[in-house]
């Protein structure tokens, strides 16, 4: 065990100082590209805002369910199949019934792989809807593919506009991720007040254009709706004239005629047409302008508006006025959204525990040598410089990976700081042990090296498995520390097993006949 | 501190009547009383407040909560004189700006000497989530760990290692529920580390005792586990000291939000060391295990 090949000698010196020219490289700046790498800190260190949103897809399934119903109404009559009750059940389910005599026949043209009205996932090996039969019933419920289908599409799109509602308010390097099938991840690092953006991100800005009405009998059919002040409400028509998809920009402005902010907007060219037309037969007609369900403002008609452009007003401050261009400039989620994680952490806080951090490093680290140093003397030197090249390789290997560290983490290192000399006192004690029985020092050395070996092992595998399931299965910090225990535990073994082994080899070899060696 | 020779086994039964009682008083806190579940695990909301004026009376701010409407809130001093957490399980949803409205009426009730350091939201969905993953990740390691003893070992030793793990846990968790500790995501990672720990020690007796059994064949189990321990004390000793050395550091310099974590820690580490020679070797010793259980597995 204490011989050492030059090959290998030089390998473990190369290695060692290409991670510590890493790890030292995050405090000092280097101008080369290739190693100027960093360790990233996590929000709880540099301060900033974790929110987690969640979609609320049941609007967007009501949606598809209403459309499906549509389409299998006209496909039933396209191919002759007389049916009855057609009807969507507890929003899940479109039941109709057929005569017995066309029950193969429907079924069969929904079930087939070449289905038109039921499409057919060749990866999933499913339709989109599952159907069952009773009797002379049929109901179609989504598909379990058919549901991942659709929740994937709406976060698709969701995290589209989040990332573009994100954007616009020009945070620091956000990072947006999705998170499971319905839910998005985002990372705001810097940021200390959050409230801004979660206003922003929990609006899901569907903004309508549609005729007040009086008269309840209107084919489209009607609702009442109420202001966004809750003060009044009004009958309003289902029919669409206008919605935000036909907006290309918008803009806060200054009405210096009425004296009070407005949006301006910009229609594309067929919502302008569109826009036009309604205008002009509408002459005299009042238009709710419609966001969420909730009225902003109802004006009368008193011309065409005809150019394609026009402006909301309502009780806007400057600031409202900026939040609503933003929204409707970035676009309507496909489905609302809820926040339900925020963590923040507020940039004194994470400086704070940034020296705290390192301080209580610093102080774990020198406790650990000045015991160490105590305790073995010389070998006690070497578990120390084997101490300190395995903090330099742990955070070399961190910084090589571009890892994010978390105050966890860092508790972490001083873990492993604490742990790291255990492989060394296990070796240690075994040679004294052996020293006991065996005159030649190198050969008691050599066996106390081997016989220790599958002890420690076995000793930190076992915390090996603790790490890795706690990176697997944690959540943000708490990953930070299972990575740092990990690897720390890794580059334990190495530090251990070839630059302790070799210090000691070299010593042992150059003192072998001192009386009292260890 | 050489050859020495500490009769621990004089006292197996001692601990073990000890450590039984223990577990069962644990088990009792457990189940009527029960853990104090942070925000991470029951859901609800923490905030870290710094007030600029050191004359700040707590009960002022307490009551300014009060009267907020934000249901049950619970107010304490958090590692500074000056640094405030304020926790309360919200009844509204996230996105209305709470926050902005406890800023402003903070503002109006006590004066603008606030900044808020720390905002923790957690809905009841994602607590329930984290709960069962926390579960999850501990029962899965211990499962992990029970397969690889298992492999590595005699189902003896096996037995011996795990019976150590579910009392550190449950003792640990006992401890919890008596100091009113509360249980956050960190602690998991603690709880987890520990039995990481636990096992490692344990580990490094064992293979002491399966050295010795093959090397003695005359000398009974009872005897040879206290060889064992006795050899590989040092070690113990010296590892468990360089640990806490350093879980100390954090424990004092590491700051507040550490220290509930640190103190996880240094509990456990103390226990496991404890558990790897007072549970788990006893057990070796009850399942009477002998050169032979050794030899036996050999040869297969």
């Amino acid at each position: 065990m204490l011989y050492f090949s030059k090959l290998k000698i030089i390998s473990v010196i190369i290695f060692t100082i290409i991670l510590s020219y890493f790890s030292i490289s995050n405090f000092t700046k280097f101008d080369d590209s290739i190693f100027n790498r960093n360790i990233n800190l996590g929000l709880d260190l540099q301060g900033g805002s974790y929110l987690l949103l969640e979609i609320d897809n049941s609007p967007v399934i009501e949606q598809k369910l209403q459309n499906k119903l549509i389409q299998i109404k006209k496909f039933l009559k396209d191919k002759n199949i007389l049916y009855k009750s057609l009807n969507i059940v507890d929003n899940k389910t479109i039941s109709f019934e057929v005569d017995n005599q066309f029950i193969d026949s429907t079924v069969s043209l929904f079930k087939d792989k070449d289905s038109e009205i039921n499409p057919y996932y060749e990866k999933f090996k499913t339709n989109q809807f599952d159907l069952l039969l009773s009797d002379n019933k049929i109901e179609l419920s989504y598909s379990k593919y058919g549901l991942v289908q659709l929740k994937s599409s709406s976060q698709n799109q969701a995290i589209e506009i989040v990332r573009r509602r994100v954007d616009e308010i020009g945070t620091n390097e956000p990072n947006i991720l999705k998170r499971g099938s319905d839910r998005i991840v985002v990372e705001l690092p810097g940021l200390d007040n959050p409230d801004r953006i979660k206003t922003l991100l929990g609006k899901t800005a569907n903004l309508t254009f549609r005729f007040v009405t009086q008269n309840e009998e209107e084919s489209f059919g009607t609702e009442k709706l109420s202001f966004q002040d809750g003060t009044d409400d009004l009958i309003i028509s289902k029919r669409i004239i206008l919605s935000g998809d036909n907006l290309v920009d918008a803009q806060p402005r200054m009405d210096s005629q009425a004296n009070q902010t407005v949006v301006s907007f910009t229609l594309d060219r067929v919502g302008a047409k569109k826009f036009a037309k309604a205008t002009s037969s509408g002459v005299g007609k009042r238009l709710a302008i419609i966001l969420d369900g909730k009225i902003i403002s109802a004006p009368n008609i008193v011309e065409p508006i005809i150019g394609g452009s026009g402006q909301i007003t309502g009780d806007f401050t400057f600031q409202s006025a900026t939040d609503l261009a933003l929204l409707l400039r970035s676009g309507a989620l496909p489905a609302p959204m809820k926040i339900i994680e925020e963590r923040t952490v507020g940039p004194d806080l994470g400086q704070d525990s940034i020296n705290a951090g390192i301080l209580s490093l610093i102080i774990g680290f020198v406790l650990v040598i000045l015991f160490m140093l105590g305790k073995y003397k010389i070998f006690g030197l070497i578990a120390n410089i084997t101490l300190i090249s395995n903090l330099l390789l742990l955070i070399g290997v961190l910084t090589l990976f571009e890892a994010t560290l978390t105050l966890p983490g860092i508790a972490g290192i001083i873990l492993t700081v604490g742990m790291a000399v255990d492989a060394n006192v296990l070796i240690y004690e075994r040679i004294k042990e052996e020293i006991k029985n065996e005159k030649n020092k190198i050969l008691a050395f050599d066996s106390g090296y081997l016989k220790s070996r599958s002890t420690i092992l076995d000793a930190n595998i076992t915390t090996l498995i603790a790490a890795v399931i706690l990176f697997v299965l944690g959540s943000g910090p708490v990953k930070g520390f299972a990575l740092t225990l990990g690897v720390g535990i890794l580059t334990t073994l190495f530090s251990v097993y070839f630059i302790a082994r070799l210090m000691t080899a070299l010593y042992v070899i150059k003192n072998k006949d001192k009386e009292k060696l260890i | 501190m050489e050859n020495r020779n500490i009769p621990f086994n004089k006292f197996y039964k001692l601990f073990n009547i000890l450590s039984l009682s223990l577990i069962l008083v644990s088990l009792l806190l457990l189940i009527f009383k029960g853990l104090n579940y942070g925000v991470d695990f029951k859901g609800g909301t923490l905030i870290e407040i710094r007030s600029l004026d050191k004359t700040l009376n707590i009960s002022d701010l307490r009551k300014s909560f009060n009267n907020l409407n934000l249901g049950d809130v619970t107010v304490k001093r958090f590692g500074n004189d000056n640094d405030y957490v304020v926790k309360f399980e919200k009844k509204q949803s996230i996105e209305e700006n709470f926050i902005e409205n406890i800023k402003i009426e903070l503002k109006k009730d006590i004066g603008n000497i606030f900044e808020f350091r720390r905002v923790e939201s957690v809905g009841p969905k994602v607590s329930a989530e984290l709960l069962k993953s926390g579960v999850i990740a501990i029962a899965l390691s211990l499962g992990a760990m029970l397969i690889y003893i298992w492999i590595r070992f005699e189902w003896q030793f096996s037995i011996g290692a795990i019976i150590a793990l579910f009392h550190d846990i449950i003792i640990t968790l006992g401890f919890f529920s008596l100091l009113n500790f509360e249980i956050n995501l960190s602690i998991v990672a603690a709880v987890l580390t520990i039995v990481g720990y636990s096992m490692n020690d344990t580990v490094v007796i064992f293979d002491r005792v399966r050295e010795n059994l093959k090397k003695f064949s005359d000398i009974k189990i009872y005897e040879i586990t206290n060889i064992s321990i006795n050899e590989t004390l040092s070690r113990t000793i010296i590892t468990s000291i360089t640990t806490l050395l350093a879980l100390v550091s954090i424990f004092i310099f590491g700051g507040a939000i550490l220290k509930g974590f640190s103190f996880a820690m240094i509990l456990g580490v103390i226990i496991g060391t404890y558990s790897s020679i007072y549970i788990a070797n006893p057990i070796l010793v009850r399942l009477d295990v002998s050169q032979k259980t050794i030899l036996k597995e050999e040869e297969k």
